[in-house]
């Protein structure tokens, strides 16, 4: 095993262009489960983080740019406001310590479906930033994840950052462990409301082979707020609990050591229909919700 | 391959690393350091926890080549003068003195946790509130206590340290 | 011979305690190496040249080996040896009871992870990656994965004498092990075999299979002596127990292999069986050189056995009023592959299955079964753990039923001194069981907690995963009481060996204790020191590392330690002190009445002596060893369970309050009180320690913790997904320690460690019942359970 740590973004991109099955490492709580555990020996272990373009955040051309190196601390601390679901979904994951070294951009590498940082980041319409010697290409994270632990990155790209449009409405994130902390998601959800445009976006995870929309809630939702996005009236009891189940029914989940799947369909519906119920509420007074 | 690091203070350097080594590795069987404790291997219990330039982290997720050039603090560098002295850090004498060491497995990285809560806290000028103490310590496992006497270690050392002297953390 | 860098549990100066008496919160010897990262566990000692060694496993739960062959792992560069169970010299098999399990697979292998073959290298991934090399051929057999099936037993047998229904095994169910698959069937029979009464609950449980999850992985360190012999540090429960077996499998006398226990991250029942101890010494009798072995934690789920799970079907009777006519119970204990200390604890399931309560009627059968399940034997709580789930699940049924209050039904049938047991036991100590309920009952009760808009996500089902704001969440209380017996029963020749030197050192009297009771965290070695200091006077007190150049001390285990090692360090006090009065009365030369040892001085009160002590002793030493034994137990009747069969009983009761989100199956426990009877406390802040720590791990198995297995195979090995609480998840906890005295035991004491980690559990189990309406028979509870999903 070979051990490279690059000091900027050109060299990294070389280095992954030479050697396509060179493993990226930037917080290593994946790689290095893998490595300590036997299950994973690259032949190269690509460190990043000594890339300083990696471990800033700035705001470019009316979107926020997180570089994919910034650990989930700094998500939380710097982020509340600009990014608060995936503040929320940063906040879940793991304990203090891992919050101190995973990155957002490690969790698109390792495209878990159980990847804590995916609804958000559909919910909220983001774009990954991947980069190779070939050049710089956007990603809709909605065509990001491919299959289970599978991704649109190709074996000579890295992940550079992620691109969200600040939010001009309220956003919700819940997931689901056995655990009151340190868990893995046994379902999760994403909410965002963008009354700019009119528009919902959701994110479902750890209930699909990977992180995925539910474009029908979207769609119904949409039209249900369509009279209410002005008048900032009450939300029907009823359309939180259709838009719960219409979430619940974009799942296509298994049963697994974690939960069965008719649980996770189930814990997906209380989820949205809750986390909608918090985000008009949200709305109403008029503030969008931090972490 | 070698590693140069600064390890409590002390610069260290260590050869023929083999690449997938983790830093906690390096630090218990390379360097002689074994408070650091390798109770899972997969960021889960928090006993291995040190600083990584001032960052509380699980060193068993860290490679070693990461830290190369950087700042290591640990458990050992918690005790004042280092080994040796008979001093303890205020943290230290708060898990002894309340009784939330059973087995001690745990209690290195749980030290490095609450220190690192504490210093954070005492630098805005305040104390802890429970609900933040559990928060700060949910990644450090202990299979013996309950956890409730560490809590008390911890209100404990927050109250010495609020009214102390500054100690040199291993930070 | 030669000794690791890193030597086992500090010097032994360092293990000089500052001081404290029987009854004071004296502190912990080893602490202060503990806070500074110097206290060397079994993981973390070293030597320069020393091996690494790993183990290969079976990746099938049961298979037939074809061939072994270790030559490509041989190749491999760094590697030093590679065994088979063909390079084990002596016995091939061991184990603590029963002695069927192999050292290394011999022509089958009976559970997913049984070690095959071993290998020894320079680097840990050397001998993991050679390891991986080792080619062997299994023909893989269908297992055996249901403790009834695997008795033939495939319904509930409702009469209580005879199966209600045999059927015949298949031929690879039914010899698992040429004396068939029962372990052991412990039968209690008492009063009428067929009563009747107005009131009858019948409800079927089980327990899911529980790991002890000690923080410090199985590990060790073999170095070979110059005698041909081994030197083994190690991280276990009982080092004469493990000496025994491994002398048998190395075919070396005791005297060439010397055990000394090295720093223990927890053990809990997990380290009463062999895992490396053999290994390692076989790798560096091999070599010549000392191995390390230290497992991670996936290996560890696959290195020591767990809680047995527990299939259980229970039928109360009782009168209108709620006095209990009879219980009859039926359980099942999946032992796994091996028998390990199944029969003991089927022995504890089965003698105490119906808890602290007096029933005239009685019909247990309790079963210990082989399966290709992972091995189980020892846990915290020792068969009492699962019987109680059922059993105090029945008895809310049974208030519920009777539409009396569950503490007031407790209450009415509980236990007392004086009492008669199912199994003839006549209760000759304080056994305060209305006491502890009635306590509980008066504690307040915490407030509710804030919900919308004041929320702190800490405080609600599923925290800061931000599940509910408080909608569905309800709270629910629940009570919960059990007995445990203290130290080994039905027979068993419990004893200790406690050596204790009294020395003038540098002008002051210093005490030295030795025993081989191993520390496990639980804090024996402040208990020893405590005892010393109180019958000799000194305040200087060292507690020798443990090894076995002393005799044994049994195991640390089933709660016994404080009461037979402190019962065997206060008798051979007594005897040191003895003789020291004796050298003070020679120096007084006259007899002198009312002498004792206080403050470093002989005194007498009366005569108005006070002697140093070291003017007493000059340059003589005064050492003692001796054996000291708790009052004998007997076996019980094979076909009645009648006997005498346990020295003590420790009584603890919980009261558990929760909130449950109902539409989403979360828990967060709010609140755990406790009360319990220690007989007396020799270490107030330690007992409460247990009492926490019992409390945490019988949370766990209520709401989280399960190894999940299917088809043979663990799904869970790893802290990712076998669930231990964190401090999120264990509330506050209120304590209430009762000390009434035990007159057969030292200073009247109790053993403390299991009783809070059986009625813990249970208690949560009936607050979410409470709160949910749910009946609930199964734990761990998981969300599923709570949605009906």
């Amino acid at each position: 095993m070979d051990f490279l740590q690059p000091a900027t973004w050109e060299e990294a991109l070389e280095a992954k262009a030479a050697s396509r099955d060179a493993v990226p490492i930037a917080g290593g709580t994946d790689v290095m489960v893998g490595i300590n555990f036997g299950r994973l020996r690259p032949s190269l272990l690509l460190d990043l983080t000594r890339v300083p373009e990696l471990q800033q955040w700035d705001d470019d051309d009316g979107a926020v740019r997180l570089g994919a190196g910034v650990p989930y601390a700094r998500v939380i601390s710097e982020l509340g406001d600009r990014l608060p679901g995936l503040a929320m979904a940063a906040r879940t994951i793991g304990s203090p310590q891992i919050r101190n070294r995973g990155t957002v951009g490690g969790n698109l590498a390792t495209a878990s479906p159980a990847g804590d940082a995916h609804p958000a980041l559909l919910a909220a319409d983001a774009e990954v930033e991947v980069a190779s010697v070939r050049g710089t290409r956007r990603i809709p994270v909605t065509e990001f994840y491919r299959g289970v632990k599978r991704s649109a990155l190709a074996d000579d790209e890295l992940i550079a950052a992620v691109r969200t449009v600040p939010p001009r409405g309220p956003q919700q994130y819940s997931k689901i462990g056995t655990r009151n902390a340190m868990v893995i998601a046994v379902a999760a959800f994403g909410l965002a409301l963008h009354p700019d445009r009119r528009a919902v976006g959701t994110g479902i995870g750890s209930a699909a082979p990977t992180p995925r929309r539910a474009p029908a809630a979207e769609e119904f939702l949409a039209g249900e707020l369509d009279g209410l996005w002005d008048s900032r009236a009450e939300l029907p009891a009823a359309t939180a609990v259709r838009f719960g189940e219409l979430v619940a029914e974009a799942a296509a989940p298994i049963d697994d050591v974690r939960g069965t799947a008719r649980y996770r369909v189930h814990a997906l519906s209380v989820m949205a229909r809750r986390a909608l119920t918090w985000a008009w509420a949200d709305y109403r007074k008029g503030d969008p919700t931090c972490a | 391959m070698r590693l140069s690091c600064t390890v409590n203070g002390t610069p260290q350097q260590v050869d023929d690393v083999w690449e997938g080594e983790s830093l906690l590795y390096v630090l218990r069987e390379r360097m002689g350091l074994p408070g650091s404790k390798n109770a899972c291997e997969q960021g889960e219990c928090g006993s291995c926890t040190v600083y990584l330039d001032g960052l509380p982290v699980c060193a068993c997720l860290v490679a070693a080549g990461q830290a190369q050039g950087r700042e290591v603090g640990t458990v050992e560098g918690l005790t004042p003068a280092g080994a040796g002295s008979g001093e303890l850090h205020p943290v230290q004498q708060a898990f002894l003195e309340a009784g939330a060491v059973q087995c001690g497995f745990c209690t290195p990285g749980l030290l490095v946790a609450t220190d690192d809560l504490l210093t954070r806290s005492r630098a805005e000028g305040r104390k802890p509130a429970d609900a933040e103490i559990r928060e700060a310590l949910a990644g450090n496992l202990c299979r013996c206590t309950g956890y409730e006497k560490i809590l008390d270690a911890v209100r404990l050392a927050a109250d010495r340290m609020a009214a102390g002297p500054t100690t040199e953390a291993a930070r | 011979m030669s000794t690791p860098t890193r030597t086992p549990s500090g010097a032994p100066a360092q293990m000089t305690g500052a001081g404290g008496r029987v009854g004071d919160d004296a502190q912990r010897p080893d602490g202060v190496l503990k806070v500074r990262g110097e206290f060397a566990y079994s993981s973390d000692l070293w030597m320069d040249d020393m091996l690494w060694g790993v183990t290969l496993r079976s990746p099938h739960p049961h298979a037939r080996i074809r061939s072994i062959d270790v030559g490509p792992a041989l190749a491999v560069p760094g590697v030093q040896a590679v065994l088979t169970s063909d390079d084990v010299p002596g016995e091939k098999v061991y184990g603590l009871e029963l002695a069927d399990q192999p050292v290394l697979a011999l022509d089958v292998v009976r559970y997913q992870g049984e070690p095959v073959a071993l290998v020894a290298a320079d680097h840990p991934d050397t001998a993991r990656r050679a390891a991986a090399r080792i080619v062997v051929d299994y023909d893989v057999r269908e297992p055996v994965t249901d403790a009834r099936a695997a008795l033939g037993h495939p319904t509930w047998n409702q009469l209580h004498d005879a199966p209600a229904e045999v059927t015949e095994l298949s031929r690879e169910s039914a010899n698992l092990h040429p004396h068939g698959n029962l372990v052991r069937h412990l039968k209690v029979r008492k009063g009428d075999p067929e009563p009747t009464a107005d009131v009858v609950v019948v409800g079927e449980y089980e327990v899911g299979m529980q790991d002890q999850a000690f923080l410090g992985p199985e590990s060790g360190l073999a170095v070979p002596g110059e005698d041909g012999g081994v030197d083994l540090y190690v991280a276990t429960q009982w080092l004469h127990v493990d000496q025994r077996q491994i002398c048998a499998a190395l075919g070396l006398p005791p005297e060439r292999v010397r055990l000394t226990l090295a720093g223990v991250g927890g053990a809990f029942g997990g380290r009463e069986d062999l895992s490396m101890h053999v290994h390692a010494c076989l790798l560096a009798l091999h070599t010549g050189k000392p191995v390390k072995m230290s497992y991670n934690r996936e290996e560890s789920f696959f290195g020591h056995v767990h809680r047995h799970p527990a299939t259980m079907r229970y039928e109360h009777g009782a009168t209108r009023d709620g006095d209990l006519v009879y219980v009859k119970a039926t359980i099942y204990f999946d032992g796994g592959a091996y028998a390990s200390s199944t029969p003991a604890v089927v022995g504890n399931g089965g003698t105490m299955g119906i808890g602290p309560y007096v029933v005239p009627n009685v019909h247990v059968d309790c079963y210990g079964v082989y399966t290709n399940n992972p091995p189980c034997g020892a846990m915290r709580g020792f068969g009492s753990v699962q019987t109680a789930f059922a059993y105090e699940s029945q008895m809310d049924a049974l208030a519920a039923e009777l539409g009396m209050d569950a503490v007031e039904l407790r209450c009415r049938n509980a236990l007392e001194q004086g009492s008669e047991t199912p199994t003839g036991q006549v209760v000759d100590s304080p056994a305060p069981v209305v006491e502890l309920l009635r306590r509980l009952e008066a504690m307040p009760l915490p407030p509710e907690v804030p919900t919308g808009d004041d929320v702190d996500l800490r405080d609600m089902p599923g925290g800061v995963s931000n599940t509910t704001h408080g909608e569905g969440v309800r709270r629910g209380v629940g009570y919960a009481v059990a007995y445990k017996n203290v130290a080994f029963s039905e027979g068993f020749d419990d004893h200790s060996t406690a050596r204790v030197r009294l020395e003038v050192v540098g002008g002051e009297a210093v005490a030295t204790v030795h025993t081989a009771a191993a520390e496990v965290g639980q804090g024996l070695v402040t208990v020893e020191q405590q005892i010393a200091r109180t019958e000799l006077g000194v305040d200087r007190v060292t507690v020798h590392p443990k090894d076995t150049a002393v005799g044994s001390a049994g195991s640390t285990s089933a709660s016994r330690q404080t009461y037979v090692t402190g019962g065997a360090v206060k008798a051979a006090c007594e005897a040191v002190r003895a003789r020291v009065l004796e050298m003070a009365r020679s120096v007084v030369g006259r007899p002198v009445a009312d002498l004792r040892l206080d403050g470093g001085k002989v005194v007498s009160d009366l005569e108005g002596v006070a002697l140093p002590l070291a003017d007493v002793l000059g340059d003589t030493v005064v050492e003692e060893t001796l054996e000291w034994r708790h009052r004998p137990t007997e076996a019980v009747d094979p076909e009645t369970g009648q006997g005498f069969a346990h020295v003590q009983y420790a009584f603890s009761a919980h009261r558990a309050v929760v909130d449950v989100d109902t539409e989403l199956g979360l828990v967060k426990v709010v609140e755990m009180a406790c009360t319990q009877d220690v007989g007396r406390a020799i270490n107030p802040q330690a007992v409460v320690g247990q009492i926490h720590g019992g409390t945490a791990q019988g949370l766990g198995l209520a709401v989280m913790e399960e190894i999940l297995v299917r088809d043979g195979r663990v799904q869970n090995p790893s802290f990712t997904d076998y669930l231990i609480p964190t401090v999120l998840d264990m509330p506050p906890m209120r304590v209430e320690i009762l000390e009434y005295a035990d007159p057969h035991a030292p200073y009247g004491l109790r053993g403390v460690g299991e009783a809070p980690n059986i009625s813990s559990g249970p208690a949560v189990l009936a607050a979410i019942r409470q709160a949910t309406g749910l009946p609930l028979t199964r734990v761990p509870v998981r969300p599923e359970h709570l949605t009906g999903t």
